[in-house]
């Protein structure tokens, strides 16, 4: 396999050039040569913004002290064949049974969990961990730039303008400081689609190829880039594959067209997403109700989205983050205020799942952060850091994560 | 934002639920309203307060409610939930029995905190000034609010006499958010609009990041430069310019070509002088002015008669367009 691609990219820069010229049964061959060199590796970060409770999505049921601290939303523990509660992953933990859409994968060991997770900073400002998690530098407010931009900074660039994109309506912190990286809300409306005649773009272009170096004039170069590439590659016609039904929600939206990017070669190395909705200060829920929706959601987009890209999912890692976790206890409202370590997500590549990562912490009241929280046993510059080195092959000299040593690897992947 | 805040359900820790469909059970403190109101419109993030802090603040604020929540009831305060007990808020201490009053007593004590002056003072003054603003100014602004008692006219005194504000560097300094952008587009143009149109106006917003209403973090939307410059943004930016010039937004009615009354439209470069100066002020660079000269050798741009011998007629619509696309319109 190796050889084979190997040998297609060699054939890719000595012949590619002359062949554009000719006819069409060597246009074929082109492409697929093409398709070939554009299947690099792909991280997915889908950041679950406002502090998802990893307790409700990854019950630890085993522990003594579950039940009781959360006498109202506890998810109920497991039981043979009942899937109204929650559903064992491994005898102490189970899946929330809104993400049952996620058993398959973690069946068939595509999908591995990291428990009590986190900051080893202890803010509970949501905006400040987020910050913290993004740039890659707890307690750092300076770092100037994020750590997916960093990682991508260290690998050989193929010289794609969608090396890096983020769906949404702004760049988020993670990819800061990347020159080329792009937001765009839709994939279907990348374009000057307004436009009745070509010179509107080309006068747009125009405008903006100017040598001013500001942001708004960068920003209008890569973009006019970036359209070229969208378009030519055709991704906003490409419909889910393998019968993949996507939930018409902004998450599932999002997670579709980053499949259309993968799947239509424009490449893509990292794509960044995220979900909100897990601020549940009051009436969270428990199996059903509040969380139980956002969760239900979620695991419905990526359960669709590891459909959608089928084999292809070898080449592609979606981590799942959340800036910190909810309170042990249950509140006053029968919700959870801010508090520490949750739970994050791997799926595909050569994740080796099946897996709860990291140590337990405990739930009693002597075992918990400050009295109160679920302690952080996993930084989770332990989780990001091996995603970065082993998926995307990220060089282990490259400085992703200043002024912090990796301690022993939690070897997520084969 | 005692609804949105969650604070209206937040009880000292033994209360028992009287009446409704949680009747019986008990409630208890909900932090989320203490936090925010220190981090995030007083304080600051770094302006001093700890986690005790935010427990004693919403111990204070139990029982402040709403009458009906979910009637869109009105204030109200209710003694039986509230906490009694004596409390400490950034080292000032409260009685107990304070009722009502506590609450009232935080926001005095975070009002004239000097974390709060310097929190305000940077939020006006890079709203007027710069993204970056200059740190002397912010500490001038923060003294103002201190000794006038928080008065925002002195602040926007100090701020719009300051030389820093009539700097170089802080000219056009500023990225219009998308809101100011298609608000000076549609003025710009003299644009008319119906009901109708504001809700096209209002959904072209949305579309270029800026869903009116809607900012889903309690910070609201930012009012830095960098998380409305993207590609997507800038093509949503450049989409709803050619809808708004061509006529194509539902209730909104504009008239480029009266935009160049007075100009030769035989004379192409007599009608782009005409649209510069009335929608970028006569303020074009020289290199923006260069490229939209260029585009008017464009047929598509100006186009000739059928046998080519008939005068000539300027696209006013698509310079226009062309125009509120440029980098100089999304600054202001």
């Amino acid at each position: 396999m190796r050889s084979e691609i190997l040998t297609r990219r060699v054939f890719v820069k000595g012949g590619a050039c002359a062949l554009l010229a000719t006819t069409a049964a060597p246009m074929l061959l082109v492409r697929t040569a093409r398709a070939a060199e554009g299947r690099r590796r792909v991280l997915v970060a889908v950041f679950q913004r406002g502090a998802v409770d990893g307790l409700a999505m990854i019950p630890p049921y085993g522990d003594p002290a579950h039940a009781s601290a959360r006498p109202a939303i506890a998810i109920q523990p497991p039981r043979r064949g009942d899937t109204e509660r929650a559903l064992d992953l491994d005898g102490f933990f189970a899946l929330h049974p809104a993400l049952a859409p996620l058993m398959p994968l973690w069946t068939d060991r595509a999908l591995a969990v990291v428990h009590a997770c986190g900051s080893p900073d202890v803010s509970r400002s949501h905006f400040d961990a987020q910050d913290y998690m993004e740039s890659g530098t707890p307690g750092v407010k300076t770092t100037p730039d994020g750590w997916l931009a960093r990682a991508l900074g260290t690998l050989p660039d193929a010289g794609s303008p969608l090396r890096a994109v983020a769906l949404g309506a702004a760049l988020p912190r993670s990819l800061r400081g990347d020159r080329g990286a792009i937001a765009m809300q839709s994939v279907r409306d990348f374009d000057v689609r307004a436009a009745t005649s070509a010179a509107a773009p080309r006068g747009f272009e125009a405008l903006y190829e100017q040598g001013v170096r500001d942001l708004l004039h960068g920003t209008g170069r890569d973009t006019f880039n970036a359209v070229k590439v969208v378009r030519t590659a055709g991704a906003a016609g490409l419909a889910p594959a393998h019968g993949a039904q996507y939930p018409r929600t902004r998450f599932g939206e999002s997670m579709r067209q980053i499949g259309q990017l993968i799947r239509a070669d424009v490449g893509l190395e990292i794509a960044f997403t995220d979900v909100g909705g897990w601020g549940t200060h009051v009436g969270q829920g428990n199996e059903r109700g509040q969380l139980a929706v956002r969760l239900q959601d979620f695991a419905t987009t990526l359960a669709a989205f590891a459909r959608d890209l089928g084999d292809r999912m070898a080449d592609v890692v979606v981590l799942t983050m959340s800036e910190f976790g909810r309170t042990i206890g249950e509140n006053g409202n029968r919700g959870t205020d801010h508090g520490h370590a949750t739970a994050m997500l791997v799926m595909g590549g050569s994740v080796r799942g099946g897996r709860v990562y990291g140590r337990w912490p405990g739930l009693r009241v002597d075992q918990r952060f400050e009295g109160r929280d679920l302690a952080v046993t996993t930084d989770f510059r332990s989780l990001f850091i091996e995603v970065a080195r082993r998926h995307l092959r990220v060089a282990p000299a490259a400085s992703i994560f200043p002024g912090w040593t990796p301690r022993a690897p939690l070897d997520l992947f084969a | 934002m005692l609804w949105y805040l969650d604070n209206w359900a937040s009880t000292r820790a033994d209360f028992v639920i009287p009446q409704g469909p949680n009747q019986g059970r008990t409630a208890g403190l909900n932090e989320n309203y203490a936090r925010e109101l220190m981090e995030l419109h007083t304080l600051g993030v770094d302006g001093g307060y700890t986690q005790g802090d935010v427990r004693e603040v919403a111990r204070a604020f139990t029982g402040w409610t709403i009458d009906r929540p979910r009637e869109q009831g009105r204030f109200t305060f209710r003694p039986a939930m509230h906490d009694v007990g004596p409390k400490t808020v950034l080292g000032h201490r409260l009685p107990a029995g304070g009722g009502q009053a506590d609450g009232e007593r935080v926001i005095d004590i975070l009002a004239r905190h000097p974390s709060t002056a310097r929190f305000i003072a940077t939020k006006l003054t890079r709203r007027f000034v710069a993204d970056d603003p200059p740190p002397a100014l912010v500490a001038r602004v923060a003294a103002v609010y201190q000794r006038t008692d928080g008065d925002i006219r002195a602040m926007l005194r100090t701020i719009l006499t300051a030389p820093e504000f009539y700097a170089a560097s802080a000219r056009r300094a500023k990225i219009k958010k998308p809101f100011e952008f298609v608000a000076s587009s549609v003025r710009a143009l003299g644009g008319t609009v119906d009901t109708r149109g504001a809700e096209a106006l209002a959904r072209a917003v949305g579309t270029i990041g800026e869903r009116l209403y809607q900012a889903e973090p309690p910070t609201g939307y930012p009012d830095r430069a960098e998380p409305w410059i993207n590609p997507g943004a800038l093509l949503a930016r450049l989409n709803f310019a050619l809808h708004l010039s061509g006529n194509r937004l539902d209730g909104v009615r504009v008239d480029p070509v009266a935009l160049v009354r007075g100009a030769d439209r035989t004379r192409p470069d007599d009608v782009l002088d005409h649209l510069l100066g009335t929608v970028l002020l006569g303020q074009a660079t020289a290199g923006t002015r260069a490229v939209l000269a260029a585009q008017l050798e464009d047929a598509r741009v100006v186009r000739k008669t059928a046998d080519d011998h008939g005068p000539a007629d300027t696209d006013v619509g698509l310079l226009t367009a062309l125009v509120l696309g440029s980098p100089e319109f999304q600054r202001r």
